[in-house]
C-alpha cells in the first residue's frame, strides 16, 4: 500500500527546537527534521526575491526558466541541481493535452522557455510558425547519434532540428486488480465493458482527445487515429454511454488510484510504473488491440523569454547521468543508448516500460492529422460537456 | 469649469476602463462569434450564423449552469441568513468582531487551495468513510453536482453573509420594540418587521453570488472531476482545448444575453417588492 510521508509530530518539534535553543543541534539539522527547511525552500521559490541570485558553472543565464511539461515527468531532485548550478529557478508548468499546450502558443504570450510536445504536433508547431530551430551546437550533451531514430526521428522535420527525444512510452490502462478479483484485464474492450458494469464509477479517462478518443475507437477494433466521421461516430456513442459510469475526466489520475478513489484510468507507462511500484496490486495494461505508441520532446517555443536558460536546462536535462536519474524517478524509457548504458538491468527489462514485440507491434504513433482535425476536438467537447 | 466639464472629468476614468477593459473586449467576442475556426485551430472571419445554430451541443453545460447557480444561490442564501441574524442581531457585541472576522478568514487562502482541501474531504477515505463507520456504505460524493454544490455554498457563503449583516446590523431596533409592543409575536415580528427590512440586503447578496456563479467554472472543474459542466467549462475547453474560438465566442455571447437577461428580470422583481413598501427603500 502506499506509504504516507512521515510528518513530526508536534511533541518532537518541541523537543528538536529546544535542541536547537540550547545549540546542541545546527541550524541545518533543526530545518532538515523538522521539515522547515523544505517548506522555507518552497515558499522562497515563491518569492522572487528568495531566489538564489548567484549563477557560475554556465554564466549568467537569468534567475529562471520556464518549463512546460506533464503531470510526474521530472525529478524535482534534478531541477534543484540545476538551479543550484546555474543560479536559474525552473517554473514548472503541467498540462494535460497537447490541444491545451498549442492552444496556449497559439494565443500567444505563454512565457513559456522549454516546453514538452509529443512527436505527432512537432509538424504542426512548425506550420504554425510557433516553434524554434534547435541549435545543436549550443547542446553539448546533445548527442543525435546515440538516439534510436524510431523515437527521435519527428523531432527533425524537413531537414531542420526542431525538438531533441525526451522520453517514449505507450498508453494504456492501469487498473486495481484487488477490485477485480485479482484477474488482469487484457483488452480495450474490457477497459470500456468494465467500466460500464463491475467499475461503474470508479474508472478515469484522459482529458485529452487522442487517448480518450483513440481508445474508444479500439473498442471496435478501429484505428486509433481514426477520422472518419463513421468511425467518430461509433466512438462518440460507446463515450456518451460510458460517461455516467465514470470517475472523472482527468488527466492527472495518480492522486485518486492512489486514494482508491478510481480503480482503473486510462495511463501513461511512467504512471503504470510509478504507481505499481508503490501499490503492487495497481498493474499495468495494453490494450492487445492495441492503442497509442509515442516520443515526447524538448522544444523552445519562438519568442522564449529567456533563451539562454531554455538551452542550458535541455543540455542539462539531456546529460546522460542526469537523464539516468529523471528515468529512474519517472519510469518513462528513454530513447538514448548512453542512458540505457547507465540503467540497472532490471530497468531496462522492466515489462512495463518494455513491453513484449507483439504487444508493441500493434500499438501506433499518433498522426498529426489527430491534433488538428475538428471533428474530434468538437467530440471529446461534446463528450465533456454532455 | 462647466458644469459639464466636472461631470466628465468625473467620469473619463472609468469610462476609458469600460471603454477598454469591457466594450472592446465584448466586441471582439461579438464579431469573433460570427467567424469560424482555423484549419489549426483559432479564428478566421467570416459572417455565419453556424455557430450559433450550434449551441444545443453546448445544452447540458447551459443547463448545469442554470440549475446549480441559482441552486447555489438559494442554498447559500439559506445558511447566511440565520448567520447574520446571529451576528447582527443576537451576538454579543464583544465577539461580534472577532466573529466577523473568522468569517472572511477563509478568504486569506486562495479558493483554489481551499477547493482542493474539499477533494480529500469528499473523496473516499474523507466524509463517506465516516458514514461507512456508522454503517452507511458506498457514499460517493466527489465529482458530483452534489459536491460541487457544496464547494459553491462554502466559497460563497461570505459574499452572502456580509451585505445581510450590514442590513441587519443598521436596523432600527425600536421598529422590533415597537411591533412586540404592538402584541405582535416574535415570529410575526420577523416575517413583518425584520424580514421585509432585510431585503436590500438580501437582494445584493443573492445578486452578488447570482452573477459569480453564472461564470463559474474553477469549483465544477475540481470538484465535479470534469463531469459537472458549466457554461464556463465548456468555454476554457473551447478557448483551450479544441481552440475553436469562433464557438467558444458564441456560447460566451449567449452567456452575457443570458446573465443580463437574469438580473434584469431579477431586478424588476425586486423593485416590485419594494415598491409594495414604500417605507423600505431597496437597492
Amino acid at each position: 500500500m502506499t506509504k504516507d510521508n512521515d510528518y513530526i509530530s508536534k511533541r518532537k518539534f518541541m523537543e528538536e527546537l529546544d535542541r536547537y535553543r540550547r545549540g546542541s543541534v545546527t541550524r541545518r539539522h533543526f530545518l532538515g527534521v523538522t521539515g522547515l527547511g523544505t517548506a522555507t525552500a518552497v515558499l522562497g521559490a515563491a518569492v522572487p526575491a528568495l531566489r538564489p541570485r548567484q549563477a557560475w558553472g554556465q554564466g549568467s543565464i537569468g534567475d529562471r526558466v520556464v518549463l512546460a511539461t506533464w503531470p510526474n515527468y521530472h525529478d524535482p531532485a534534478n531541477f534543484d541541481a540545476f538551479t543550484e548550478a546555474t543560479g536559474a529557478a525552473v517554473d514548472v508548468n503541467v498540462f494535460g493535452s497537447n490541444e491545451e499546450m498549442l492552444a496556449k502558443l497559439q494565443a500567444g504570450g505563454s512565457g513559456w522557455d522549454v516546453f514538452v510536445p509529443t512527436n505527432y504536433t512537432i509538424t504542426t508547431y512548425v506550420g504554425e510558425n510557433l516553434i524554434e530551430p534547435l541549435d545543436a551546437a549550443r547542446m553539448p550533451n546533445f548527442d543525435p547519434a546515440a538516439f534510436d531514430q524510431r523515437f527521435a526521428g519527428p523531432g527533425i522535420v524537413d531537414g531542420t532540428l526542431y525538438a531533441v527525444s525526451k522520453n517514449w512510452g505507450t498508453t494504456g490502462y492501469a487498473v486495481n486488480i484487488s477490485k477485480n478479483n485479482d484477474v488482469t484485464p487484457t483488452t480495450w474492450k474490457e477497459f470500456w465493458d468494465m467500466t460500464m458494469d463491475s467499475f461503474s464509477g470508479r474508472t478515469m479517462v484522459h482529458d485529452y482527445q487522442l487517448t480518450t478518443i483513440g481508445n474508444a475507437l479500439k473498442y471496435f477494433g478501429y484505428s486509433f487515429n481514426s477520422v472518419d466521421p463513421k468511425e467518430l461516430a461509433d466512438a462518440e456513442k460507446l463515450l456518451l454511454d460510458a460517461k455516467p459510469h465514470l470517475f472523472a475526466i482527468n488527466s492527472d489520475y495518480q492522486p485518486s488510484m492512489r486514494s482508491g478513489d478510481a480503480w482503473m484510468t486510462m495511463c501513461w507507462t511512467g504512471d503504470g510504473k510509478q504507481m505499481n511500484r508503490d501499490m503492487p496490486e495497481i498493474v499495468y495494461v495494453l490494450g492487445k488491440e492495441g492503442g497509442e505508441l509515442w516520443s515526447d520532446f524538448y522544444a523552445i517555443p519562438k519568442g522564449a523569454p529567456h533563451l539562454d536558460a531554455a538551452y542550458a536546462l535541455i543540455d542539462f536535462l539531456l546529460t546522460p547521468d542526469v537523464n539516468a536519474k529523471e528515468a529512474a524517478f519517472h519510469g518513462y524509457p528513454v530513447a538514448d543508448s548512453r542512458v540505457n548504458a547507465l540503467l540497472p538491468p532490471e530497468v531496462l527489462n522492466d515489462p512495463i516500460l518494455y513491453p513484449a514485440a507483439e504487444l508493441l507491434d500493434a500499438l501506433e504513433f499518433g498522426a498529426a492529422a489527430t491534433l488538428t482535425d475538428p471533428n474530434r476536438a468538437e467530440l471529446l467537447a461534446r463528450f465533456k460537456s454532455a | 469649469m462647466t458644469e459639464r466639464g466636472r461631470n466628465i472629468f468625473l467620469l473619463a476614468p472609468a469610462g476609458a476602463w469600460f471603454l477598454v477593459m469591457l466594450v472592446i473586449p465584448l466586441a471582439v467576442v461579438l464579431i469573433f462569434s460570427f467567424g469560424e475556426r482555423g484549419p489549426a485551430g483559432g479564428y478566421v472571419p467570416a459572417f455565419t450564423l453556424e455557430q450559433y445554430a450550434n449551441l444545443p451541443a453546448r445544452w447540458a453545460a447551459f443547463k448545469n449552469t442554470l440549475i446549480l447557480a441559482p441552486a447555489g444561490t438559494l442554498a447559500s442564501l439559506l445558511i447566511a441568513y440565520p448567520l447574520a441574524y446571529y451576528l447582527a442581531v443576537r451576538a454579543d457585541a464583544r465577539w461580534k468582531t472577532v466573529l466577523l472576522v473568522l468569517v472572511i478568514v477563509p478568504f486569506w487562502t486562495s479558493i483554489l487551495i481551499r477547493s482542493y482541501a474539499w477533494i480529500f474531504l469528499l473523496g473516499g477515505r474523507g466524509i463517506p468513510a465516516l458514514l461507512a463507520m456508522i454503517g452507511i456504505e458506498d457514499v460517493r460524493l466527489i465529482n458530483t453536482p452534489f459536491a460541487v454544490l457544496i464547494g459553491i455554498v462554502y466559497g460563497y457563503l461570505p459574499l452572502m453573509v456580509f451585505p445581510i449583516f450590514v442590513n441587519l446590523d443598521r436596523l432600527d431596533k425600536r421598529l422590533l420594540e415597537a411591533s412586540s409592543d404592538l402584541g405582535a409575536s416574535p415570529w410575526r415580528t420577523f416575517l413583518q418587521v425584520t424580514l421585509p427590512m432585510s431585503l436590500p440586503g438580501i437582494a445584493t447578496g443573492c445578486l452578488l453570488v447570482f452573477i459569480l456563479l453564472m461564470g463559474e467554472f474553477l469549483i465544477p472543474a475540481i470538484l465535479g472531476g470534469g463531469k459537472v459542466f458549466f457554461v464556463g467549462n465548456a468555454l476554457v475547453d473551447l478557448f483551450l482545448q479544441s481552440r475553436n474560438w469562433a464557438f467558444g465566442s458564441a456560447v460566451a455571447a449567449t452567456l452575457v444575453v443570458l446573465m443580463l437577461g437574469s438580473v434584469t428580470a431579477y431586478m424588476r422583481l425586486i423593485r416590485r417588492l419594494g415598491a409594495q413598501r414604500e417605507d423600505v427603500a431597496l437597492m
